[in-house]
């Protein structure tokens, strides 16, 4: 699903978070958003999930304007988040947190019955297995490292099987294994799913993103593959040689 | 069966024994105790239907009394008018209150955390308002009053009569074990489990496509039809409906008795429950002071105990 | 300050019984006007270090519960104290009779307490944009953990904060006793429209709770006059339509 917005602003007062931006992520591509902290990429994802209304501009999903949707019909499209702040239900289990995910996507939360849900109970095994933390189906959200946090945040986004993803730092705190394991999980997304990341993680950007989009006090200053993007002299001068 | 993995046979057990030691409390025990049960068993349909609104989906409401009165009101109007059967007499508590609540949900969910409380009790108050002044149609603060008691049909060769102190509390305890079974298996089931993320992160629900504001009408509507109906027993039970059944320190002991018993529970409201009215009925014969105790038990439990009486017989 | 508290009607009621008991003992009113805030906010700065500074990080549900529990109690205790009666005090000497203005007669004891009003909402509202006191507790409000670290005493802060306020209601209390009656549930009926006032005007804006205050007090008197029945529906009708559209109230602040 191609993610594009067209001249989003966003205005907190007399604060401009984001100035006129354009992206244009095409389906199946994989981009990274990068800036110093306060450039508005946090900003950017919530405005395109839904989160946040902006002052202008608009926002394209699929090919249908999403500008005036609420978050949860955008998801519905099949637009997937993790947050920069784990995002989770913390008083439920691991299973129970990845089970809610699944039961969101398959749309069942209208029966009014209970039933064993065998297909969800092994969907929701499979995707701990994968995500590297079945040993901790049972244990508390709110009792998880931080790590593990994060890997079930991307796991519920996941699990919700979006056609874009918009990933908010997801390598944030994590060890080695943890990184690794969450690299190879999201190297191996079906091509037709289009990722959006913001990342300050440069290894983990250059692994996933064939494109990168620099954002810089809510502008952006520059878009292109990462040679060029290393390139732009006004991007040096940002980072001040950190690339 | 699906029944049988709902509950630990345990619990079953042992709920099972205290319905059966609950029906045969009408055999020994002395005539007023009888009339504090009957009366704390409608509060506690009451008490669990604020629970489902409080415990499970997380919004806490300063005017759920209001369903309760209209329920009351509904029930003693058809009832004035001859209206003689229990089910419709029941059933019209539980239907007004969910058609008062449609509106006032569409409006209140809009907001969160203080200005939905807020809104719940401005709401909630206009209803009691239009309770005191619309005079022509509820006689305002004198109440209405005289209101019969349903016959039980097909029952009457048995001789049994609604006007019995025993029977009124089986009916009671039918309806309070009924509410109770009823919102075990909702809480269990999927539209239960999605309510309990939405409390526990609406954002994160959101942002997995669910659609939050229609679940938590829902369940908005559905604790007020159910208070709706302990409405309709409270009018039977009394024989009267006045406004003071709005007020919103109503909904104030409503709360007393969720907190006290323990939230997300639904035993923990029953419990709650009967403390607050022994309290209220009991105590108030031997103590002048009962309302300080329980402010002051209240506390307490906010303060030390926050899960409440069931929190406490969990963490044993 | 951020929290939610029921049993601020109760702080008036207490300050309109301290009047009457002062007025009964010493038949000074002005007296009962210097004591009555005195006492509230020793009381309030008693019940938040012990009791409610507990809560804050609780939200404001364990803080209705909690001040739901106390209102229980006060009312319990003037009851039991002063009996269900109504009580009355009398407006003091100077202040009983009438007086011509523009026109239209006004008692002076209704003057009296639109000079109190009004001095009182200056010095807030003075107090809250200039002084340093409210410089301290916004930020503590708006950040308590980046307060704490830039040296301030969070704690005590509050703690004089919530006495002040306590202090405020029982003065309101005291002021209000000639005018109203004295009866021990009286809370409940001041708490109600302060809480419309503080919600219409939008929470954490003392310029939101005077329009508010303003708002109320002139519909109150308006639906009196027009619908006398209807004219408490009328003030919450008001304030659920400001908060549909405005979910912060007219002039609140919240993210």
């Amino acid at each position: 699903m191609e993610v594009s917005a067209s001249g989003l602003t966003v205005r907190f007062g007399a604060l401009a978070a984001l100035n006129h931006v354009d992206l244009e992520v095409a389906a199946g591509e994989r981009r990274a958003v990068i800036g110093p902290n306060g450039a508005g990429k946090t900003t950017l994802l919530n405005a395109i999930a839904g989160e946040l209304r902006p002052t202008e501009g608009s926002i394209r999903l699929g090919g249908r304007d999403a500008t005036r949707l609420p978050a949860w019909r955008r998801a519905r499209l099949g637009l997937g988040r993790t947050f920069q702040r784990s995002t989770l239900f913390s008083q439920l289990t691991v299973a129970e947190n990845v089970a809610l995910a699944v039961r969101a996507r398959d749309r069942k939360g209208w029966r009014f019955w209970p039933v064993r849900d065998r297909p969800l109970e092994d969907e929701v095994a499979r995707r701990l297995a994968a995500g590297g933390i079945a040993h901790l189906a049972n244990r508390q959200a709110a009792r998880l490292g931080h790590g593990e946090r994060r890997i079930l945040e991307v796991e519920l986004a996941l699990a919700a099987s979006p056609s874009a993803l918009l990933l908010d730092e997801p390598m944030a705190g994590l060890s080695g294994d943890e990184r690794r394991t969450t690299l190879e999980r999201l190297g191996a997304l079906p091509d037709d799913v289009t990722v959006v990341i913001v990342e300050h993680d440069l290894d983990a950007v250059f692994a996933l993103a064939k494109r990168i989009t620099v954002l810089d006090h809510g502008v952006k200053i520059a878009d292109g593959t990462p040679t060029e993007v290393r390139a732009n002299a006004r991007v040096q001068e940002v980072y001040l040689g950190a690339i | 069966m699906i029944l049988g993995r709902l509950t630990s046979a345990r619990n079953a057990a042992l709920l099972a024994v205290l319905a059966l030691g609950l029906a045969s409390v009408p055999l020994w025990a002395p005539r007023f105790w009888i009339y504090i049960a009957t009366q704390a068993l409608i509060f506690a349909v009451f008490a669990m239907s604020l629970d489902l609104l409080l415990g499970y989906a997380g919004l806490p409401s300063l005017g759920h009394a209001a369903f309760y009165g209209v329920g009351a009101y509904a029930c003693a109007l058809l009832a004035l008018r001859q209206v003689d059967g229990l089910f419709p007499l029941l059933l019209v508590g539980g239907v007004a209150a969910a058609i008062v609540a449609i509106p006032i949900g569409a409006l209140s969910l809009r907001t969160s955390g203080v200005y939905f409380l807020m809104l719940t009790l401005a709401f909630a108050q206009m209803l009691w308002g239009l309770a005191v002044n619309w005079v022509s149609l509820t006689r305002g603060t004198d109440g209405l009053i005289g209101i019969p008691r349903p016959t039980l049909v097909g029952l009457d060769t048995l001789e049994i009569s609604l006007y019995e102190r025993g029977a009124f509390f089986v009916l009671c305890l039918v309806v309070a074990v009924l509410t109770f079974a009823v919102l075990q298996v909702l809480a269990r089931s999927p539209f239960g489990k999605t309510l309990e993320g939405i409390r526990e992160n609406e954002t994160r629900m959101r942002a997995l496509g669910v659609p939050t504001f229609r679940y938590r009408f829902a369940a908005f509507v559905v604790a007020a039809a159910i208070a709706g109906v302990a409405g309709s027993l409270a009018a039977m039970s009394n024989g009267y409906a006045t406004p003071d059944l709005l007020y919103w320190t109503a909904s104030g002991f409503g709360l007393v008795a969720v907190v006290v018993g323990g939230t997300r529970s639904l035993i923990g409201p029953v419990l709650g429950a009967f403390v607050v009215l022994v309290a209220q009925l009991g105590l108030s014969t031997y103590v002048d002071r009962w309302e300080l105790i329980l402010g002051a038990l209240f506390i307490a439990f906010v303060l030390f105990v926050p899960g409440g009486l069931v929190g406490l017989v969990r963490r044993t | 300050m951020d929290v939610l508290n029921l049993a601020h009607g109760s702080f008036y009621m207490v300050g309109a019984y301290i009047a009457y008991s002062v007025v009964v003992a010493t038949n000074n009113f002005w007296l009962a006007i210097v004591v009555a805030p005195l006492l509230l906010a020793m009381l309030g700065a008693a019940l938040e270090v012990v009791f409610f500074r507990r809560l804050y990080r609780h939200g404001h549900l364990a803080q209705v519960l909690l001040t739901f529990g106390f209102t229980l109690v006060f009312v319990d205790l003037v009851r039991a104290q002063f009996g269900p009666t109504t009580r009355s005090v009398p407006p003091p000497p100077g202040l009983g009779s009438a007086v011509e203005l523009f026109g239209a007669t006004f008692s002076s004891y209704s003057l009296f307490v639109l000079g109190v009003a009004i001095a009182v909402g200056a010095f807030l509202l003075l107090g809250w944009r200039l002084s340093r006191v409210g410089a301290v507790l916004r930020a503590g409000v708006e950040d308590k953990e980046m307060a704490g670290l830039l040296g301030v005493d969070v704690p005590r802060v509050f703690t004089f904060t919530f006495a002040f306020g306590a202090g405020l209601a029982g003065l309101a209390g005291v002021v209000a006793a000639p005018e109203f009656a004295i009866y021990p549930g009286m809370d409940a009926s001041v708490l109600i429209l302060a809480l419309v006032v503080v919600v219409l005007g939008g929470l954490g804006s003392i310029e939101g709770a005077i329009l508010g205050a303003l708002i109320v007090g002139l519909g109150y008197v308006i639906g009196t006059t027009l619908f006398p029945q209807f004219a408490i529906g009328l003030i919450f009708a008001v304030m659920a339509a400001v908060l549909v559209l405005r979910p912060s109230g007219l002039l609140g602040r919240r993210s």
